[in-house]
């Protein structure tokens, strides 16, 4: 197999921004849990939410180092990797990365350094003021990024310039207001709350476990559980309703992540299926079938029709010439599952949370304690399948319609540079993760006392200091 | 003035202020093994600037989006011409943040040792290379009809661009001892100093021949030479007032030749945003890389917005975190933190 320039640019893409993907969602989620906890604090005065603040404002501050590092990668690439694709887009797609940067990561970048060093500077109130800012700053930021890429699935509020080709902004209240951006924003919003919920959830039920504190640790697996159910469910809602508009914008999308290759009204959704991956294998052996359901997922309709791979490719071999117009159905296909099976079982565990509570048993119950201990990792998979839907299925248009991915990367760029850049990002990657992972492990399983820096080590005899807090550097 | 003009002096500003703020923190970084001997010393040094560091580098991630939104062809080509460079800058700038948040979470001396170099290489290789990259956009580079780069990684160390790499780099060392000499006490301010007097006339050398550089290989007029001799007089009185230890103003005067110097070749590049050295007719403009007209106004009146505000809050960050940060022995306190001096937590 010939492995193309084109071929390694699209992995090393992939590679950082699912890797950056995995930071991200934690940061605002986080960053909102610790807000939410320090204004508990702020109102009740008491020491030991003070301390939960801090337990997880540490945990906040390891993710967001390497959240915040991996995402200049992303700007780097776009011009570094996908010089065409800068030049075609430029105009409309750089509008919202250069909001993103003047209006919302210098928000979180400053106010995080005030957060982190402004614990016996600042007055308390201004100092609670500063943590909310980060958690908006980076909200914000997502807002804007998910603008830009939602304007990549379904191009809105531009018009072809007849002299260069390229498309132009007309209308930036369009990208805003574009229905792929309204409802992909609100679930990725609203995944990262669930990913930081689990985050909280899991770290306080190992705890808990554990018996450290568990009269402390208990109150933040509590604020983690009512947010839980609800919120789980809301983004399950909303991800069903990003589905419907897709269909509407992103036909090819939806019907590969059913591997639908024949038009169908109504239509019935496999819950697994055997084959049926490519074009020239289209006999699924489908494994269980719930009738009307893929109707209702695709157009909210219990007969609503869902066009079929097949038709869809000669539509647009129609319009746009000959090519291959269907994306990978095999990851299309099972990432949508990996995120609707998970995210169909969280709120149930919310649930559960919920009436261990009322029974006053949320310490004493051994299964779920070990169940929500484990349950961080469904967020990771879950939000790298989100990627992978949403990136893969758009192929093989970098911008839907107007620009095919081969027809974006660098041409002066050689195949052996972007293999070494590659190589780089992997191992440096790895490297960073298992740090990163070694420093949340380490840091999640403390004992929550005060805030000595770090118990197990011993005191530098020869110092007259005292050892430093956690929180500088 | 028309809007891709406007534009233009907005990322000069950028790519400036980036320099002047995130300077003196490379600097620091740069130096914290220098003029910290003891860990609880090197703390002080990156204490001085843990709450700034971060706010002064999102300077770099807009002065970078604004060019692909104001400019994309010049953002396609730079970007991708500087291939291997940026991957380099990437990489740098990857091992720097991280080891800010990372390096105190152990206490070990492998540990902290170790992310101190990666705080020391990341600090040293950014502004070098980000000094070669710009170099280049003036020195010129192969870039052909269509405006795709031409060359090799060996064509992007153009002399001047390495002058101008090596200069930013001795620029942002004296620029972060003159900080360290304002923002911190005990032996770290006495080093701090001694380093920022040492470092003046190497600095001014180097400013200087790359002052006349810049002159001479762009067309000169009076005020492109006057752009240019602004860091050279700013750099002599930096030497100057650094000895008659005027620690703000030496800073104040650093500064400015940090900026002065990045500003220089921003105002010897006008019109053109990336010479060709193939031809001049590929040359990339301003005029024939800007974005559309509703797209500048857009992103005018968002930069009108809230930029000012974002001066505000960064300009009172630096205000909150203004006294000097000392590790004095401190048996009474609680949590042993290194505190500005002369001050007791709150909370």
């Amino acid at each position: 197999m010939d492995i193309s320039q084109l071929d390694l640019s699209r992995l090393q893409f992939a590679t950082t921004t699912i890797y950056h993907f995995l930071f991200v969602p934690i940061t605002i989620g986080l960053a909102f849990l610790v807000a939410v906890l320090q204004t508990m604090w702020f109102r009740s005065q008491d020491p030991a939410l003070r301390k939960l603040t801090r337990f997880f404002g540490r945990l906040l501050v390891i993710n967001i180092a390497i959240g915040v590092v991996t995402g200049i990668v992303q700007e780097f690439e776009f011009g570094m990797n996908w010089s065409q694709y800068s030049r075609f887009v430029g105009d409309v797609f750089g509008a919202p990365l250069a909001m993103e940067g003047l209006g919302a990561f210098f928000l979180e970048s400053t106010f995080l350094g005030l957060w982190l060093f402004g614990w016996d500077i600042l007055p308390r109130r201004v100092h609670l003021a500063t943590i909310w800012a980060v958690a908006f700053g980076a909200a914000l930021s997502a807002g804007f990024i998910m603008a830009a890429n939602s304007w990549m699935q379904h191009p809105v509020g531009y018009e072809i310039n007849a002299s260069t080709g390229r498309p132009e902004l007309t209308s930036i209240g369009a990208l805003f207001t574009n229905p792929v951006f309204v409802w992909g924003y609100a679930h990725v919003l609203l995944a990262s709350l669930v990913t930081g919920t689990l985050l909280v959830l899991s770290v306080s039920a190992w705890q808990v476990r554990r018996g450290t504190s568990p009269e402390v640790f208990v109150r933040s697996m509590m604020l983690a559980l009512a947010l839980l159910l609800p919120v789980s469910a809301v983004t399950l809602g909303v991800g069903s309703h990003l589905g419907v508009i897709e269909t509407t914008y992103q036909p090819m999308k939806v019907a590969a992540m059913e591997g639908q290759w024949d038009t169908c009204a109504p239509c019935s959704f496999s819950a697994a299926q055997v084959g049926g991956w490519t074009s020239d294998d289209q006999q699924a052996t489908k494994i269980i079938e719930i009738p009307h359901l893929l109707s209702i997922l695709a157009t909210g309709s219990l007969d609503g029709q869902v066009v079929g791979l097949n038709e869809l490719q000669a539509q647009y071999q129609q319009k746009y010439g000959p090519g291959d117009y269907i994306p990978n159905v095999f990851i299309q296909y099972w990432s949508m599952r990996v995120m609707a099976y998970l995210g169909s079982v969280l709120p149930l565990l919310g649930l559960w949370g919920l009436w261990l509570w009322r029974r006053h048993k949320l310490t004493s119950a051994r299964l779920f304690l070990w169940v929500s201990t484990w349950a961080f990792l469904a967020p990771f998979a879950m939000n790298t399948a989100g990627w992978l839907l949403t990136e893969n299925g758009r192929q093989p248009w970098v911008v839907q319609g107007l620009l095919r991915t081969k027809d974006g990367n660098s041409p002066s760029v050689s195949l052996a540079e972007v293999a070494l850049s590659l190589g780089i990002f992997w191992v440096l990657y790895l490297a960073l993760g298992a740090v990163w992972g070694f420093l949340m492990l380490r840091f999640a399983r403390r004992p929550l006392d005060e805030d000595a820096e770090d118990p197990a080590a011993p005191d530098d005899p020869d110092s007259l200091f005292p050892r430093s807090p956690a929180l500088t550097y | 003035m028309s809007l891709d003009v406007l534009w233009f002096i907005i990322i000069a500003v950028f790519w400036t202020g980036f320099f002047v703020l995130e300077g003196f923190d490379f600097g620091v970084g740069v130096l914290h093994q220098v003029v910290g001997r003891t860990d609880t010393e090197r703390r002080v040094a990156i204490n001085a600037i843990g709450p700034l560091w971060d706010g002064n580098e999102v300077w770099l991630i807009v002065g970078g989006a604004a060019i692909f939104a104001a400019f994309p062809s010049w953002y396609a080509t730079w970007f991708s011409a500087g291939y291997l460079a940026l991957m380099l800058v990437i990489v740098a700038l990857i091992l720097r943040g991280v080891s800010f948040e990372w390096r105190a979470k152990l206490d070990t001396d492998r540990w902290r040792g170790t992310w101190s170099w990666a705080l020391t290489i990341g600090s040293l290789l950014t502004p070098l290379l980000l000094g070669v990259a710009l170099g280049d956009l003036l020195a010129g580079l192969p870039i052909d009809s269509s405006q795709e780069f031409t060359g090799t990684f060996w064509d992007l160390l153009t002399p001047y661009g390495l002058w101008l790499g090596l200069t930013l780099l001795v620029l942002c060392a004296s620029h972060g001892a003159t900080f360290l000499g304002l923002r911190t006490t005990g032996p770290v301010v006495v080093r701090s100093r001694e380093l920022a007097r040492r470092l003046g006339v190497p600095t001014l050398v180097c400013v200087a021949v790359y002052a006349v550089w810049t002159v001479a290989i762009s067309d000169a007029g009076a005020w492109r030479i006057l752009a240019a001799a602004v860091p050279v007089v700013a750099a002599a009185a930096a030497v100057v007032l650094v000895r008659a230890e005027r620690g703000g103003q030496a800073f104040a005067a650093s500064a400015l030749t940090v900026g002065g110097v990045v500003a220089a070749l921003f105002a010897n590049l006008y019109p053109a945003v990336l010479v060709s050295s193939t031809s001049a007719a590929n040359t990339l403009t301003v005029a024939d890389t800007a974005a559309s007209h509703y797209a500048l106004t857009v992103m005018t009146w968002v930069a009108v917005a809230v930029f000012p505000l974002v001066l505000l809050y960064q300009g009172w960050s630096y205000w909150v975190f203004r006294a000097r940060i000392s590790a004095p022995p401190d048996p009474a306190g609680d949590t042993g933190q290194l505190r500005p001096a002369g001050r007791r937590p709150r909370g």
